[in-house]
């Protein structure tokens, strides 16, 4: 199984991801969306350290999980917090800085 | 006896192929049919699959320390936390499908062809070789082979992810931190406000002396009525009773169903796509 192969699917699934965060208007989708792009990112680590033959890509897709999970939490809590306050969580309608 | 070994590689390799072209069709299904869904619940669950087929396919790169780690982490915490915060920030809420900007979905689409193009350009171009012998960090010893590069030559990072989870943790306190605005009511101010309610006694529970014992079976009163408070009001307007739904679709239905026979125990499956 070459390498190549999963790097063009962490390609197309990046893209997709990419698509989702551009066309949605929720800012879940949008969240999820994004999630969907770090974990292609991760993908194409782990295939160039496969074929690399050494773990440094693998190393760093999990400082990227983690990262990722942090980041998660802190845009959900904005999310609700936004939610909070204007009973939506559509991006369209969070066009002010305030109220 | 290599003829054999030969064959027993050909049959892995084969299994290997057969699993990633499966995997990759589910996972990039799932994900397209991701962004099309509009209920961002359906969203949550397609990740899921993504994530899941995600982990195997680490899996099939030898790489079983993170397959694990995508299992736990993302489809067991990070897909569990958007689902409690759906399921709070309004699980009704849909995208509607008009375009706010004009235009922005065939700008959408040009520059995501653009960027596909991009980048399987770049990767076309890089040398992708095949696969490096895999050595032993690749298989049974590849959890003492990451934990070794860890805490060696990527230990200042690591220590510094420790900063920003506590970090993370703290933010999302502050940020979902509500202040209270009333008083906490103490026990006497409940027992007071129970007493002047005019309903001393606690609520019946749900489905007491009715034909069901579901939640959302309204109990019965000594007197036969339906008592409506002791349904949950997270649940009461739901129209899942078939004597609610009824009331809902009309006497036509009623008579109709009447007519079908009474008495007949699945009767009332046929609504069930209706509520």
């Amino acid at each position: 199984m070459s390498p190549g192969n999963f790097v063009a699917l962490a390609v197309v699934l990046f893209v997709i991801g990419a698509v989702g965060v551009l066309v949605r208007r929720n800012a879940m989708v949008i969240f999820m969306c994004i999630e969907l792009m770090l974990n292609a990112v991760n993908l194409a680590f782990v295939a160039f350290a496969r074929m690399h033959g050494n773990l440094n890509g693998q190393v760093i897709a999990f400082f990227v999980m983690v990262v990722a999970a942090a980041e998660v939490v802190v845009g959900l809590a904005i999310l609700m917090a936004i939610f909070r306050t204007r009973r939506s969580a559509s991006v369209d309608d969070a066009s002010l800085l305030k109220y | 006896m290599h003829g054999n070994v030969l064959a027993i590689t050909d049959v892995a390799s084969t299994t290997q192929q057969i699993t990633f072209w499966l995997l990759a069709v589910v996972s990039v299904g799932s994900a397209l049919g991701m962004i099309l869904a509009r209920k961002a619940v359906y969203c949550a669950v397609l990740l899921a699959v993504v994530m899941l087929s995600l982990a195997v396919l680490y899996a099939l790169q030898n790489a079983p320390f993170l397959a694990f780690v995508q299992v736990i982490v993302y489809t067991g915490a990070v897909l569990m936390l958007f689902l409690f915060v759906l399921m709070i920030v309004g699980i009704r809420a849909q995208d509607s499908i008009v375009e706010t900007i004009k235009g922005q979905r065939v700008a959408t689409g040009l520059a995501a062809i653009g960027l596909l193009v991009l980048l399987s350009l770049t990767v076309g171009h890089a040398v992708l070789g095949t696969a490096a012998p895999a050595g032993p960090q690749f298989g049974a010893n590849n959890v003492y082979a990451i934990a070794r590069l860890i805490f060696t030559t990527y230990v200042f990072p690591f220590e510094v992810t420790s900063a920003l989870l506590i970090t993370a943790a703290l933010g999302a306190m502050v940020l979902a931190h509500r202040e209270r605005l009333t008083p906490k009511l103490t026990q006497r101010d409940l027992s007071r406000l129970r007493v002047s309610s005019g309903h001393p006694a606690p609520l019946s529970g749900p489905g007491t002396y009715a034909r069901h014992n579901a939640v959302d079976m309204p109990a019965l009163l000594p007197d036969g009525t339906p008592d409506e408070a002791s349904v949950p009001s997270a649940i009461q307007g739901v129209p899942e009773t078939p004597d609610q739904r009824r009331t809902l679709l009309g006497s036509s239905t009623a008579a109709m169903r009447s007519a079908a026979g009474p008495g007949e125990p699945g009767g009332d499956s046929g609504q069930e796509g209706d509520a």
